[in-house]
């Protein structure tokens, strides 16, 4: 059974849709992530799972019990806020006892639980400094530490990490990853930077205004958009424009490969730059180079074709590397390109 | 003069003319006024500018001082308290609301300093009075058989200066409800806390220091206060300074006077500057 369920989740701001239709199913111990640019509506679907804000339309099931008339405090969700909201005038120890403190548990084992998680987040040594005195990166442990002392049955992190600088970032994305493997807490992260929800999570859900663009792997995600959204929003992308017909094969300007499922007419195509090969002339599509960058282990060529700008990358392996206004093929594997659907529009 | 010098000096050019209006208007009269209380003074010789401890052993002896000293700090202290209670929670609400009410509120909530304090003292005393608006109302649903006592008592002056102080109040604690983590209380929330739990654990102990200098302004207006202790009050309540005012222009004994008005200020500065160090060490966390 999944652990945590969204059905048809939905929330407005008098008539400005904020979420809407959002359908989920988390198994236990999976790390997700909500992914999308900002005011995408993140933050407003985490809190409707928190229970801040009142969901509008559709159910949360938790372990299979609908969340509706819980309130956020009876939950026992483990919360860690972008601004991270600790207590200021409490110690770190007293903020981390704070859950511990309004489930009653008794002093010696508030005590204890406080000492083992803070060793957890690398936190050992700092019990009687006050957040005002730490680091952001710090501070960030301890709203860490805090949320999860109260063993949570579902951990939520909003932009856990965007205040941190970009080395700090990497660093405490590793670490989150590692803790929350070795607790096996089912987790929700909502960031709105690429490479953080592809490194963190087992699946990623992709938001665009409101609603749920594509939900996969992150690897699935970014191997095969399905929408140009999620082809632009997660890395560089190019979008070619094709004619299907019909019968299982897609020409681009005259190139042709085989490629199932679509249906006759003109449509597009995600081909990753590092997916888009120069081939021998007569084995692809002609295009002409237009800029040419070297970035140290590979080059950045722009090329312009028939079926759209191009950006391709060539691995700088010792081969010739074709100059600004050379025309060459260019081709890709069927495997590598996917074909996009457009969202149904609202 | 090299630049270095000139800039060396500048703070003090700037600084300059506030500083001679400060020593103008507050500093000489205050020195002249400690000296006064020091003078000698007859019914006939008038005012005799020679040193005498008189007005000060008149005022540390007899208990008819003593009674108005602690009757000014009992009312400082009741509006002090009034203020907390009804203001904090005021206070609370208005961060809650949405800006349009907020900012409708808010003019309610400092309408009362707009209006000149003789015209909304006056309006209390009509209120109040034996045949006010109150008195008579709680006669006619027949709660009381004769008018309550509100005018020349204790408690009609600390409701009206309850009412004329508690903007300063509002205002302080709202601007440190204002520096809370929006989050906080989600964030409470989230860990198991109920309401009152959150205001007393999470809310209270961060705006203590709003609380605080809120605390400040009122005691020391309350307890200096005139026009509401004069007007509701009346000659029987006398306070400090309705005491000091009645010892300059009707006696016309100013030693006296003075002395009183001394003893008023330094009290004031003792208890302000000895609670807030006591608050401040309590609540270290929360003032850096
Ligand atoms: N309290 C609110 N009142 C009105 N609109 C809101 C409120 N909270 C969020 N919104 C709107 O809902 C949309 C989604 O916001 P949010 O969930 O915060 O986005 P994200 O976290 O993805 O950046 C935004 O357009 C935002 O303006
Ligand atoms: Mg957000």
């Amino acid at each position: 059974m999944s652990h945590l369920v969204l059905e048809g989740l939905g929330k407005s701001y008098g008539s400005a849709v904020a979420v809407e239709g959002i359908d989920l199913s988390v198994a236990r111990g999976e790390f997700i992530s909500l992914l999308g640019p900002s005011g995408c509506g993140k933050t407003t679907t985490l809190q409707m799972i928190a229970g801040f804000v009142p969901v509008d339309r559709g159910r949360i099931l938790l372990d299979g019990a609908d969340l509706a008339a819980v309130p956020p405090a009876k939950r026992g969700l483990g919360i860690v806020f972008q601004s991270y909201a600790l207590f200021p005038h409490m110690t770190v120890a007293e903020n981390i006892a704070f859950g511990l403190e309004m489930r009653d548990v008794p002093k010696a084992e508030r005590e204890s639980r406080t000492l083992e998680v803070m060793a957890l987040v690398g936190l050992k040594g700092f019990a009687d400094r006050y957040p005002r005195r730490m680091s952001g990166g710090q501070q960030q442990r301890v709203a860490l530490a805090r949320a999860l002392v109260i063993k949570p049955s579902l951990l939520l992190l909003d932009e856990p990490l965007s205040n941190l600088d970009a080395k700090l970032r990497e660093e405490m994305q590793g670490e989150l990853r590692q803790i929350q493997r070795s607790i096996g807490t089912t987790t929700i992260l909502v960031t709105h930077d690429q490479h953080e929800a592809m490194a963190l999570s087992d699946r990623i859900v992709v938001m665009n205004q409101g609603r749920v663009e594509q939900i996969g792997a992150p690897d699935t995600v970014y191997d095969r958009p399905q929408t140009s959204f999620v082809a632009n929003f997660l890395g560089k992308t190019n979008l070619l424009a094709a004619v299907a017909d019909g019968s299982g094969h897609v020409a681009v300007d005259g190139f042709r490969i085989a490629l199932p499922g679509a249906a006759a007419g003109p449509i597009s195509l995600a081909v990753r730059p590092e997916r888009l090969v120069l081939a021998e002339a007569g084995q692809g599509f002609s295009a002409r180079i237009t800029n040419r960058v070297f970035q140290g282990a590979h080059w950045l060529l722009s090329a312009e074709s028939a079926a759209g700008a191009l950006l391709l990358t060539r691995a700088n392996d010792g081969r010739a590397v074709p100059a600004e206004g050379d025309t060459v093929a260019v081709s890709f594997a069927p495997a590598d390109a996917s074909l996009i659907s457009e969202r149904p529009s609202p | 003069m090299s630049p270095a010098a000139s800039e060396r000096a500048a703070p003090y050019w700037l600084t300059g003319p506030a500083l001679l209006v400060f020593l103008g208007l507050v500093l000489i009269p205050l020195g002249m006024t400690v000296l006064l209380s020091f003078y000698d003074w007859g019914q006939y010789k008038g005012i005799v500018p020679e040193f005498t401890l008189k007005n000060w052993r008149e005022v540390a002896t007899d208990s008819y001082f003593l009674e108005i000293f602690l009757r000014t700090f009992r009312i400082a202290i009741l509006v002090t308290l009034l203020s907390i209670m009804i203001g904090v929670p005021e206070a609370y609400i208005l961060n809650r609301m949405s800006p349009g009410w907020r900012s409708m509120c808010l003019l309610a909530v400092i309408g009362p300093l707009l209006v000149s304090v003789v015209a909304r003292t006056l309006g209390w005393a009509l209120l109040l009075g034996p045949n006010g608006l109150v008195n008579q109302g709680l006669i006619a649903i027949g709660l009381i058989g004769t008018p309550l006592e509100f005018m020349f008592t204790e408690t009609g002056v600390v409701v009206a200066l309850t009412h004329v102080l508690i903007p300063f109040m509002i205002l302080a604690v709202w601007a440190s409800l204002q520096r809370l983590d929006p989050q906080i209380e989600n964030a409470a929330s989230s860990l198991g806390a109920g309401f009152v739990t959150i205001w007393r654990r999470v809310i209270l102990p961060q705006i203590v220091p709003g609380i605080l200098s809120g605390s400040i302004i009122v005691f020391a207006l309350a307890a200096s206060a005139f026009a509401s202790p004069a007007i509701i009050g009346g000659r029987r309540l006398k306070v400090a300074a309705t005491l000091a005012y009645d010892e300059f222009l009707n006696t016309l004994n100013w030693p006296l006077g003075a002395a009183v008005a001394v003893l008023l200020l330094v009290a004031l500065v003792a208890i302000i500057v000895g609670s807030n160090r006591l608050i401040e060490r309590r609540y270290a966390q929360v003032f850096e």
